[in-house]
């Protein structure tokens, strides 16, 4: 192992390629929190990122516009959150497999209409992805400038939307009938509050969400799109909203964490650390199941959680 | 992690006679508007969809051998789609499959390498024991968590598909590499006399179909005995299954570990009948795609061995396609999400439509 590399700069550098790791899981988990509050348990979340990937990064590819990328992810994201809407609250399906479903689909059409856009090719399209930012004055601060305030927009973006989430959650009346709506729907129901449009409306959100998620990748990451690119965050964004309680704040101290364990591994690579590279890349996945371990028992989900709502019964 | 399982409708009698026809209909109903939605896509890009099928319904049905080889594929998806129904029937969301397929090869090209000296037959019995105990003992991990510790089987099982993965990645680049490989990731070749004996000459078919078509139907056995009986008293209501004594952390085990071994025995299968070494892609894509064949059958064995074949020939069938008719193998991925979700929906969809 090559510990002379390990210097402070590098080991500030591994904290803020953590930041840079957890961003696209923190936007896909924000989103979730909502859904999950209103009762639905949207396990596509794997799929809807895909779907953002591939059409945040056909839409800044032809446009050349990465905003209209991250628009184009938003929406294609909304839709499958409305498609997810009509499987789960609409047809009342089971949310589990309905959520499988998402996911096979995302999983399946991203591959397809990348291969329809662009062909076979023996050079993949590249984009220009969205540069390093520094914060004026904030990305002075020792550690934490570089780790929190030294990166590109999105990441500022899903720093300031764990804002705007908590304070729609908490502070707006939209937010009080949607934590309602997950607690007690036939109350909220009798309020004269409509359910089926409030979960729609956070399974829209939520879908939203994760397709800005997916779209990091290819628009601020890598620049490119493949199959599969998303290799389990959408899971891991349903494990950080367990962990965070299904509070957006927490959500991003979850994010944080998965993002440590990605940017550590890749960290022990550099440093030639004496362990194969595919056991290293494991560490994300096992994190993830070791932190869902630890917090399962003491979580207390929404009442209504996963239980479709039908006027009248029960 | 207990709400979701309490209010879920019991799921329907094994084999409902009275409903079966209705059943058959709307399945194939789903198939059909999952064509036709491809078929958009294909004709959106400016492809001809009914060139595009054409080819795939050649390349699965074209010749004997062809069809064959839909029945080969139709062997591990009719394996993971009875392990799946028997862990959707308890309400336990198994989706490892893809891991617990991978750990059934390992263990069993393990034992068929380094286990010596016994004669062929108990040889092979031992490397079929060993699949699946290799796809059990994967599957427990999660079935433990979930039963003690609450940790959501989904998450928790499709983790283990990736860390699967990797394992797999680092056994045929490292340990278990074969040395006169040229360094290709791959295993050494188990042994000639434990290679699975050919159902028809000159064609892939092996006897690793005939373990499919014995498990599909000791599945209905399974669900007679007292232990299946229980598995879908907690299926159909954990409040229910507590109430009348029924220790529902030890079904879930029960569950795990069955629904793992038959998965493993895919990975088995594969190996012993068709590769006959590890090799990296032994279970790319049959976790999903057995979880679709698995509710596109209803989850009753005679519908999983239907929608098994018919899965397997747009398989067999895609990869024709992409060959011959430049159309992406995904457009069979995107027809996997349509029919769940189609699925899913029917009896909405179904009964607004005829009353309509």
């Amino acid at each position: 192992m090559n510990w002379d590399l390990v210097t402070y700069s590098f080991v500030v550098g591994v904290l803020a390629s953590a930041v840079r790791w957890a961003t696209p899981i923190l936007f896909a988990a924000l989103g979730e929190v909502f859904t999950e509050r209103s009762g639905i348990l949207n396990l596509g979340l794997e799929g809807i990122m895909l779907m953002g990937a591939l059409s945040g990064f056909v839409g800044a590819y032809n446009t050349g516009s990465l905003w209209a990328g991250v628009l184009v992810a938003a929406a294609t994201g909304m839709v499958m959150g409305l498609l997810m809407a009509f499987v789960s609250v609409t047809a009342k399906a089971n949310q589990v497999v309905a959520g499988l479903g998402i996911t096979i689909l995302g999983g399946g059409l991203s591959t397809l209409l990348f291969r329809l856009f662009f062909g076979l090719r023996s050079k993949p399209p590249t984009i220009k992805t969205f540069g390093t930012e520094p914060i004026p004055l904030l990305s002075e601060i020792p550690v934490l400038g570089r780790m929190f305030f030294s990166h590109n927009v999105m990441v500022y973006l899903a720093f300031v939307l764990v804002g705007v989430g908590w304070y729609v959650l908490y502070r707006t009346r939209y937010g009080l009938a949607l934590r309602a709506v997950g607690e007690r729907p036939e109350a909220v129901d009798t309020r004269g509050l409509n359910v089926t449009r409030l979960r729609y409306s956070a399974l829209m959100i939520g879908g939203a969400l994760a397709g800005i998620g997916g779209a990091y990748l290819p628009l601020a990451n890598l620049g490119l799109f493949w199959t599969q690119m998303t290799a389990g965050r959408g899971f891991i964004a349903v494990a950080v909203v367990v962990f965070s309680r299904w509070d957006p704040v927490r959500a991003l101290v979850g994010a944080l964490v998965f993002g440590g364990a990605a940017a550590l591994q890749t960290a022990l690579q550099t440093l030639e650390a004496p362990i194969p590279s595919e056991l290293l890349l494991m560490m994300p996945y096992i994190v993830t199941i070791i932190v869902l371990v630890g917090v399962s028992r003491r979580a207390e989900f929404p009442s209504a959680f996963a239980v479709p709502y039908s006027r009248g019964e029960g | 992690m207990t709400t979701a399982e309490q209010t879920q409708s019991p799921p329907q009698p094994l084999i409902n006679w009275r409903g079966l026809w209705q059943n058959i209909v709307q399945a194939a109903l789903s198939v059909v508007l999952s064509l036709v939605v491809g078929g958009i896509l294909l004709l959106l890009s400016g492809r001809n969809p009914l060139e595009a099928y054409e080819s795939l319904y050649y390349g699965a049905f074209g010749t004997t051998d062809r069809f064959t080889e839909t029945l080969v594929k139709a062997t591990p998806l009719l394996l993971i789609a009875v392990s799946v129904s028997i862990s959707f029937r308890c309400q336990y969301w198994n989706i490892g499959a893809e891991g617990q397929m991978i750990l059934g090869s390992i263990f069993s090209v393990w034992v068929a390498l380094n286990v010596t000296g016994l004669p062929t037959l108990p040889h092979l019995a031992l490397c079929f024991v060993a699949g699946a105990l290799g796809g059990a003992l994967w599957s427990l991990i999660a079935g433990v968590l979930k039963a003690y510790l609450q940790a959501n089987e989904v998450i928790t099982t499709s983790m283990l598909n990736y860390i699967a993965v990797y394992l797999l990645a680092y056994l045929v680049r490292g340990p278990m590499i074969d040395p006169g490989g040229f360094n290709f990731p791959q295993s050494r070749l188990i042994p000639d006399a434990l290679e699975l004996p050919r159902l028809v000459e000159r064609t892939r078919l092996n006897a690793s179909f005939i373990v499919a078509l014995v498990a599909a139907a000791l599945v209905l056995v399974f669900w007679r005995s007292t232990w299946g009986r229980r598995t879908e008293i907690v299926g159909a209501s954990r409040r229910v299954a507590a109430h009348v004594g029924l220790n529902i952390p030890r079904t879930v085990l029960l569950v795990a570990g069955v629904s793992g071994a038959l998965t493993g025995i895919a990975g088995w299968g594969e190996i012993f009948g068709l590769h006959f070494r590890l090799i990296e892609e032994i279970a790319r894509g049959y976790g999903t795609l057995g979880i679709v064949v698995a509710l596109l059958g209803g989850l009753n064995p005679v519908g999983m061995v239907i929608s098994a074949f018919l899965f397997a020939s747009l398989v067999v069938g895609g990869n024709a396609m992409e060959r011959n008719a430049n159309v992406p193998f995904a457009l069979v991925d995107v027809i996997q999400g349509c029919v769940i979700l189609l699925v899913l929906s029917r009896a909405y969809l179904f009964k607004r439509a005829s009353s309509s």
